[in-house]
């Protein structure tokens, strides 16, 4: 049994501006934990959390793997979330490395092939269309959930290059929401990227029914470099 | 807190900036040295993600000359415990990365660095902004007529 992190250090007013760890995250939490096992014979050096919001999931897995076993890089586009992140860190005694940046953009160029774990509770709220990326914008905590149409805009610009990112052999959690077609996606992972995956955790919390997925790349695989940012606009 | 490990990792990724965007060069920083665990079997494993030159030439800027230019081939205790102190041990908390190309400015604060920008999300957010903005301009069409 992994302790779920102590967030004691986060106050109310945290939680104005950065999203509180909810039934999504410990979907999340509960995922990781169930393939702990997996994970650790991975060995693991490079983990990248999307979106770490209050560092909750990526503590979490460094309390899985150990503090020194991995370099656990986040990115959050909400400035406040990163501080909590770091925080969290502190808190829990796992250093986590923070870049205040949308998704894995600044990481993009150096990380190909080169990430092992890469963890994303993306906003995945359906929203009016043009919500989500105002939303993105302005940094809050918005960002957290608007997810836009059928709640995947944000993550539709992830997806591309998550192949690209994944190390031979490693894994991409995400979470999802029935609305955001789970099927669909996880064929188009795999037809596009060759990606395989399997829903490895599904739970209802109040109106919402949560999966988590697991998409994993083959050891054999090598994706074919990008170094273009203008694939940063790809939508799958 | 940015240290040599995570700078390592970073590019600049403005629009349009797609070569020599790396590594990103520090200016007016403020260092604190802190000590961490160090890990042998982890950097032996982490050592083939790492872009060798950029690591010297930035540790260099922060004003340590222990790496030398080449990475040894014999990679005993006495070399992981300097790597390790340059990768881990050294945190900018404050200053600038400056993109040798293009020379954005990303500022670190508190040991994080600012690596987003607003206009771009609004950017990739316009296809989804006009089709929105069609709409509505139909369905307030459609109204009139």
């Amino acid at each position: 049994m992994i302790p779920t992190p102590d967030l004691s250090h986060l106050k109310a007013s945290d939680y104005e501006t950065v999203y509180e760890p909810a039934e999504d995250t410990f979907i999340l939490l509960d995922a990781l934990e169930s393939d702990s096992d997996t994970l650790k014979q991975l060995r693991p050096r490079l983990c990248l959390e999307i979106g770490s919001g209050s560092g909750c999931v990526s503590t979490f897995l460094g309390s899985i793997l150990g503090s020194s076993e991995a370099l656990f890089l986040c990115t959050d586009i909400n400035p406040h979330a990163c501080s909590c992140s770091v925080a969290t860190g502190l808190q829990n005694k796992i250093p986590l490395n923070l870049v205040n940046a949308s998704l894995a953009d600044p990481l993009l160029w150096r990380l190909q092939n080169a990430v092992d774990i890469i963890i994303f509770n993306p906003p995945y709220v359906p929203t009016v269309a043009d919500e989500a990326w105002t939303a993105q914008a302005d940094r809050g905590i918005g960002g957290a959930w608007a997810g836009g149409k059928d709640g995947m805009e944000i993550t539709n610009v992830f997806l591309p290059h998550v192949s690209a990112l994944l190390a031979p052999g490693g894994h991409f959690y995400l979470v999802a929401v029935t609305q955001n077609n789970i099927v669909a996606m996880q064929q188009r992972m795999k037809d596009i990227y060759g990606l395989e995956s399997q829903v490895v955790l599904r739970r209802r919390a109040g109106g919402e029914h949560l999966s988590v997925i697991r998409f994993s790349k083959t050891l054999a695989v090598k994706t074919a470099v990008f170094h273009s940012n203008t694939s940063n606009n790809e939508v799958l | 807190m940015v240290r040599l490990i995570t700078h390592n990792l970073l590019a600049c990724h403005a629009k349009g900036c797609t070569s020599n965007n790396f590594p990103l060069q520090f200016k007016d920083v403020q260092i604190v040295v802190r000590e961490s665990e160090f890990n042998p079997d982890f950097l032996r494993g982490f050592i083939p993600k790492i872009e060798w030159p950029a690591l010297v030439s930035s540790s260099r800027e922060l004003g340590d000359t222990s790496l030398s230019d080449q990475l040894p081939e014999m990679l005993d205790d006495a070399f992981l415990k300097t790597l390790h102190r340059v990768l881990f041990e050294i945190h900018v908390e404050e200053g600038v990365m400056i993109c040798p190309n293009c020379s954005h400015h990303y500022p670190i604060s508190n040991g994080i660095p600012n690596m987003a920008s607003s206009v771009t999300l609004l950017i990739r957010g316009l296809p989804y902004l006009a089709s929105s903005w069609l709409n509505m301009k139909l369905a307030n069409d459609l109204k009139i007529s």
